[in-house]
């Protein structure tokens, strides 16, 4: 079985101007200790993925279709009270900013303790060498010292460090990461995603990591989707979709990486920008910006298999062709 | 390795160190105002806690008082007695005790009145600001109705009824209790609306999010996390809420719907001194007046420079 499971799984927020999906069709799933990539652009609905699989979004938007399994318990039903053994305990979440995701006015010790006498029986003193534990493992210096000190007196890295502690407290059987880099600077992040890593090795956790740094994602994931719109428009594994991108869209985020040997070329980019929600395109969405639309692309693609992934593109097949031409044409 | 996290942890600061290094700490010592206004309320609340101690006669004790004693001036005066210092009142008493007790009745009632307020105020603001949609709008309401009615209006109102129902007797029993609950219950939105509006701006931020995904219960939420984030405008509001308290409650007195005669509070000797004061009988109503002012003064300008404080971005050049 599964450890999580979603089907058809559509998120919706009620507008004055009618109901605007956020996420359509969302299906997955994802093994014990099995670590997946969700990239996209921003507006992608990424992160209100990480939320809905929580149960957590906020007003307007609902879960209005679909489902989330997490071993084979559906988590819409259950109630509030129930939900909250899952949430911190079972599944724990990190967010992008650290600076902003640790109460300035509470201890990281306070902090800690108090997330697992929320789930856990135990007395404070049980609570503290558990949460010190927790900080030796992120390989925090000085881990005793950081108990009593204030989210202002850590560096971002280090607090950083401090969240991936928390949402480890639980021992969690999956860890959702919504960018967890992104406010970092270079070195720290190639830090952090090493430790988080590795504890998700170590311990068996499952992963399930939004960025949009391709980069992370490659170095971190065994699968990966590509979100556009609300949807997913590709998936499969990571070296597949790294190497041989299928879908237009994902290729174009591979070509708008800088590559580090090329000097003096433009960087290709996208053109455009994600249409809002409201104005998504009939068909495909990508369609608007994409390069090898046609009159096919008005509806809706299904998934095809193509190479090792999954592609909701009309125009894969042609794709395939002409690229497989052009390597001839380079070859003869 | 425990050696050294020992050794680490001796090195962590204690509260008085973290205190005394505090930005807090530091603006109190380079602000005069602050320091002097400080000085001054400390001096009121020891004479209110001491006055049993520090009060020559007790003014509450009908023994101890003597008619003949009635409206010597204070003793710098001519006809003035050196045992009344500040000289006495219409019934005899020592005015110098008076003012003492008097200044612990102000206080207890301004500060007790501000508890209720902020209990009530904070409760309320918390749970429209975190639950918002339609609990919000109805709680806040009835806010704005509540604050529709002036809270002389409501005070006059409801004491001048229970004074009428229960009779004079039960009234000044209860008439510490009483002025307490009515200007606590009247004066409670202001905290409701400061709270909300601190509530609303915290709760978007992500340390809440994340607290929610740590599977914590909302009350926790509220007064663990989110509450602790807006005590620096309560704190800033306590100190005006507390001044305005004691005048609200001055003000009924000197209209006769606050503290009786027997148990006064400065409000209630500025007015019993009123009816003399043509008669060049000042100092019974101008020296508790003065009192008063003071001490609302100071609180207030320790609720400015507080603000100022807790409030970086109003940084003054």
């Amino acid at each position: 079985m599964a450890l999580l499971d979603v089907k058809n799984l559509e998120v919706s927020f009620g507008l004055r101007s009618g109901a605007v999906k956020a996420l359509r069709d969302i299906n997955f799933s994802l093994e014990r200790g099995e670590r997946i990539g969700v990239v996209g652009e921003s507006g992608a609905g990424k992160s209100v993925l990480g939320f809905s699989i929580l149960n957590l979004i906020s007003q307007p938007g609902r879960i209005s279709a679909g489902d989330v399994r997490f071993e084979g318990k559906s988590l819409q039903n259950l109630n509030d009270k129930d939900m909250r053994t899952i949430r911190g305990n079972r599944i724990a979440m990190i967010f992008q900013d650290p600076m902003m995701t640790l109460n300035p006015v509470l201890t990281i010790g306070d902090q800690m303790i108090e997330c697992l006498l929320a789930h856990r029986q135990i007395s404070k003193a049980a609570a503290r060498k558990i949460a010190l534990q927790k900080l030796m493992q992120v390989q925090i210096p000085s881990p005793e010292t950081r108990l009593d000190q204030y989210p202002h007196e850590l560096s971002g890295g280090m607090r950083q460090r401090i969240v991936i502690a928390i949402g480890l407290l639980m021992d969690p059987d999956l860890i959702i990461a919504d960018e967890p880099t992104t406010a970092l600077d270079v070195t720290i992040q190639a830090e952090i995603m090493e430790l988080m890593l590795e504890l998700c090795e170590r311990n068996n956790v499952a992963l399930i990591l939004i960025t949009h740094d391709l980069g992370v994602v490659s170095q971190v994931t065994q699968r990966t989707m590509v979100m556009y719109a609300g949807r997913v428009i590709e998936q499969g594994p990571t070296n597949e979709i790294i190497n041989d991108a299928q879908h237009p869209y994902t290729q174009g985020l591979i070509n708008a990486l800088p590559q580090m040997g090329v000097r003096g070329e433009r960087l290709q980019q996208i053109r455009g920008s994600m249409p809002s929600l409201q104005a998504i395109p009939k068909g495909c969405a990508f369609s608007n910006r994409c390069d090898y639309a046609s009159e096919r692309c008005r509806v809706i693609p299904e998934f095809t298999r193509s190479g090792g992934c999954l592609v909701a593109c009309h125009m894969v097949e042609e794709l395939v062709a002409q690229s497989e031409n052009k390597a001839q044409d380079g070859g003869a | 390795m425990t050696q050294t996290s020992s050794a680490l942890a001796d090195e962590a600061p204690t509260m008085m160190q973290r205190f005394v290094k505090s930005h807090f700490w530091h603006s109190f010592k380079i602000d005069r105002v602050a320091q002097l206004s400080f000085m001054v309320f400390v001096a009121y609340i020891l004479m209110a806690l001491l006055a049993p101690l520090l009060a020559p006669f007790d003014p509450y004790d009908p023994a101890s008082i003597d008619i003949m004693n009635s409206e010597l001036p204070p003793s710098w005066q001519e006809e003035g007695e050196s045992d009344f210092w500040l000289g006495t009142d219409a019934q005899g008493r020592d005015l110098w005790s008076t003012i003492l007790y008097g200044t612990r009745v102000s206080l207890t009632i301004g500060i007790c009145a501000v508890l209720l307020q902020a209990l009530l105020g904070i409760c309320i603001g918390l749970v429209a600001g975190y639950v918002g949609g339609k609990v919000d709008s109805l709680l806040m309401r009835m806010a704005d109705v509540q604050l529709s009615f002036s809270t002389m209006m409501v005070a006059i109102v409801v004491l001048a009824v229970f004074q009428a129902t229960f009779g004079t007797q039960l009234y000044q029993d209860l008439a510490m209790v009483m002025l307490i609950l009515v200007i606590g219950i009247a004066e409670w939105p202001q905290y409701a609306r400061t709270v909300r509006a601190s509530v609303l701006a915290e709760k978007e931020k992500e340390y809440v999010d994340a607290a929610r995904v740590m599977g914590l219960r909302a009350p926790r939420i509220m007064f663990r996390h989110i509450l602790p984030n807006t005590l620096s405008p309560i704190l800033v509001i306590s100190t005006v809420q507390v001044a305005n308290a004691i005048i609200s409650e001055a003000a009924l007195s000197f209209l006769g719907l606050g503290m009786p005669v027997s148990q006064p509070s400065l409000g209630s000797l500025i007015s019993s001194g009123f009816e003399f004061i043509f008669s060049g009988i000042w100092w019974i109503t101008v020296i508790p007046g003065v009192v008063l002012v003071v001490l609302v003064l100071v609180m207030n300008l320790l609720g400015d420079w507080l603000r100022d404080v807790l409030n970086p971005k109003l940084y003054k050049g």
